[in-house]
């Protein structure tokens, strides 16, 4: 592969960057949704696909999301690679039975005769001022089902890298992008079509006294309160979960085994979020080695708030630092 | 001046057509297509329904005597079931609901399998690749989420340029989902091939057709799509034979997608769970038996083909025969090992599930 120049990117044009590399690579490879086409997506993840790889790839679809995801499935059984756009992951509840009774098993209950190699993506999450039901973390619906992949990018180039291995693997993929960081910050990114690993954690900042864990959009408050925990002397491993299912508890394990103590960010509401399913899997395997309880730093258990008090309800950087100090008082560095 | 009333203007009018061709005694109402006059076809025709029938009434009887799960018999739709599965050709897509084994069984999957699906063993579904269902879909149980799917396999055919349809069946229940009327609506968008064939039984579990939606036909709902929507006698195997046949056809050309509601009848309670007598009149089940779709078959064949009643005997022990090979095949077949919950879960069975299958195995808790 050519080695291309690395442009300074933002988290939407990464995607857009990967979209582009992987319909030029691979014919199969073909993106639908509502108006993906000529307008580019609502976001423009899907601009200038159109133009140059025509109507018949890059699909604009009747406004009915149910179809899509089913058309995606129908696609994906015949050898093509559907990538499916979503508006906003608020609007995802009414894929919700064509993911998990098909596409999440359609290989199961064939034994392999049919498969459904599709990826189903959208925005999600708050903090972009957004007209009701277009702020939802929905990530944990999807990750409770077995059969599928949910993935979650946090930077630009992991949202290239993951994206463009998504959409290479066998199996159905449900992409979450953070749509508050879709142009949070630029990050330079070589369209080189190398693939990031899926079923992965990524740990981005190596410490010994505690770990911050995180995916998607609360991963930016998170590396704000690792740099701060920095200044005072205290040490944080950060490791951004990315692929939550199926979830690298052994990363998760070892790291928090190392450090004792763990602090866990995420956007949903708390009850039920994947979260709590993380906090069992420490439990469950790194009980011994905790100096302190673990702790869930999440959206509250109410309906995700309109604009004027979104940032309220989605964890900051302050909620994120008193979880943090908690856990140090109750086990302080030794 | 014009009323307001009279200031309208008609935008459009719609029509829609029932097929017919044989009344319930077998005789013709009309001159039959070139198609239809040929015996070894009709005979072929029947031999099929005969094989579904005897695939119905023994699975039910498994069912009763404790060998077989839940099952959803199609008593009384084997001539619809018989015209989709000898309409279809070879390299054509089926996907269909959980009561239509008797198109699988029409494009090459053995009873075996499918006895073994209802027995509860995924395996039932791993059709073998040398039958022409190799690519059809497994039954789908939620129902009507198997008919927007059918236009993702339809495209895929069309952006290939390839000359090949995809058809899909659902319940007269089905039509009034979410799922129905997405993809009716949309079909028509891109011309696409795809027949879509509403078996409507009269009944879904308790509820009668009339409750079930005020149209006066479900054909009309292709009308709504702007695609072709039409009525055929689905216990005519003659006449479903030629509207499916022909409607497969118009989409494998590019002519593109349409709507036929095939008019039959449940003669079975929905599931073998289920006791159709709380809810249905036994005499509205007499009548519909007057419309058997293989009797009528039965009465052409004798009327015009020769068929003597020697040959329905040889034909009966024929099938009976096979049917009595694949309950042996069936009933012989072991359980699914406990490994085998995650068999081809994902292409590859992700390091984080290895210790959960393990432990599924016999091998402890993880
Ligand atoms: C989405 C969904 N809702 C409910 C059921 C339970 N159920 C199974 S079959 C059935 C009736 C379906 O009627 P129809 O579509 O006419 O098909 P038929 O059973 O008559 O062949 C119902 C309600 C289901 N399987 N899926
Ligand atoms: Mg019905």
């Amino acid at each position: 592969m050519a080695r291309r120049k690395a442009a300074e990117v933002t988290l939407v044009e990464a995607i857009n960057l990967a979209l582009h590399h992987e319909m030029a690579r691979d014919e199969n490879v073909v993106v639908l949704g509502e108006d993906v086409g000529a307008n580019g997506g609502v976001f423009r993840a899907t601009v200038g696909l159109q133009e140059k790889f025509g109507p018949g790839r890059v699909i604009d679809t009747p406004l009915a999301e149910l179809l899509i995801s089913a058309m995606a499935i129908g696609m994906a059984t015949q050898g093509l690679k559907p990538v499916a756009e979503i508006q906003f992951s608020g609007f995802m509840y009414s894929c919700l039975d064509q993911l998990a009774n098909h596409a999440a098993r359609l290989r199961h209950r064939t034994h392999g005769r049919i498969t459904c190699p599709m990826v189903i993506r959208a925005p999600n999450g708050g903090g972009i001022h957004a007209p009701e039901h277009h702020s939802e973390s929905v990530e944990a619906f999807f990750a409770h089902v077995p059969g599928l992949r949910v993935v979650v990018p946090s930077t630009p180039a992991r949202a290239y890298g993951l994206l463009l291995a998504a959409i290479r693997d066998p199996d159905p993929v449900v992409f979450l992008e953070p749509a508050r960081c879709y142009r949070l910050f630029r990050e330079a990114v070589a369209d080189d079509g190398i693939a990031a690993p899926l079923d992965t954690c990524f740990v981005e900042r190596e410490g010994t006294d505690l770990t911050l864990i995180s995916w998607g959009g609360m991963m930016h408050e998170v590396r704000i309160a690792a740099d701060q925990l920095a200044a005072d002397g205290v040490d944080a491993e950060v490791i951004d979960v990315a692929t939550l299912k199926p979830l690298d508890t052994q990363t998760l394990v070892a790291s928090v085994a190392k450090t004792g103590r763990c602090v866990i960010v995420e956007e949903s509401p708390r009850a039920g979020g994947w979260a709590s399913e993380i906090a069992a899997e420490l439990a469950e395997h790194a009980m011994m080695n905790l100096f302190a309880p673990i702790a869930r730093v999440s959206g509250y258990d109410t309906i995700m708030p309109l604009a004027r008090t979104e940032a309220r309800f989605i964890p900051d950087v302050g909620r994120i630092l008193s979880a943090v100090r908690k856990t140090l008082e109750i086990a302080p560095l030794g | 001046m014009q009323t307001p009333d009279e200031a309208r203007t008609r935008v459009a009018s719609f029509e829609i057509f029932l097929t017919r061709f044989l009344d319930d005694d077998g005789r013709p109402l009309c001159r039959l297509p070139a198609a239809a006059r040929r015996p070894q076809r009709l005979l072929h025709a029947y031999r099929l329904m005969a094989r579904i029938r005897a695939f119905e009434n023994k699975a039910v009887a498994l069912q009763r005597t404790g060998q077989l799960g839940t099952y959803a018999s199609g008593l009384g739709q084997e001539a619809v079931n018989a015209a989709i599965g000898l309409g279809l050709a070879r390299d054509d897509v089926y996907l269909g609901n959980y009561r239509e084994c008797g198109v699988p069984l029409a494009r090459g999957v053995p009873m075996a399998q499918i006895l073994q699906y209802w027995g509860g063993d995924e395996r039932g579904m791993a059709w073998p690749r040398t039958v022409p269902a190799f690519h059809d879909f497994p039954f789908a149980v939620p129902v009507a989420s198997q008919v927007p799917q059918a236009l993702g396999v339809a495209y895929a055919m069309q952006l290939r340029h390839e000359k090949r349809a995809t058809l899909v069946t659902c319940g007269d229940g089905a039509s009034s989902k979410g799922d129905f009327a997405e993809a009716v609506s949309a079909a028509g968008v891109w011309k696409l091939p795809v027949v879509f064939v509403i078996i409507n039984n009269q009944w879904a579990i308790s509820l009668p057709r009339s409750r079930q939606c005020a149209a006066v036909t479900l054909a009309q709902k292709g009308l709504a799509g702007g695609i072709v929507g039409e009525q055929v006698d689905g216990n005519d195997l003659i006449a479903t034979c030629h509207v499916i046949e022909t409607a497969l056809a118009r989409a494998r050309s590019g002519a593109g997608p349409q709507l036929v509601e095939a008019l039959t009848y449940r003669l079975a309670d929905h599931t073998t769970a289920d006791d159709a007598r709380r809810y249905r009149d036994a005499a509205e089940v007499d009548t519909a038996r007057k419309h058997d779709p293989l009797a009528r078959l039965h009465a052409w064949l004798e009327a015009q083909c020769g068929f003597t009643a020697q040959d329905e005997t040889r034909l009966q022990a024929e099938v009976a025969a096979e049917v009595g090979v694949a309950v042996k095949t069936f009933l012989a077949t072991p359980a699914p090992p406990p490994e085998a919950l995650f068999d081809a879960l994902y292409a590859e069975l992700p390091p984080a599930l290895h210790a959960q299958a393990f432990a599924a195995a016999g091998g402890g808790e993880a």
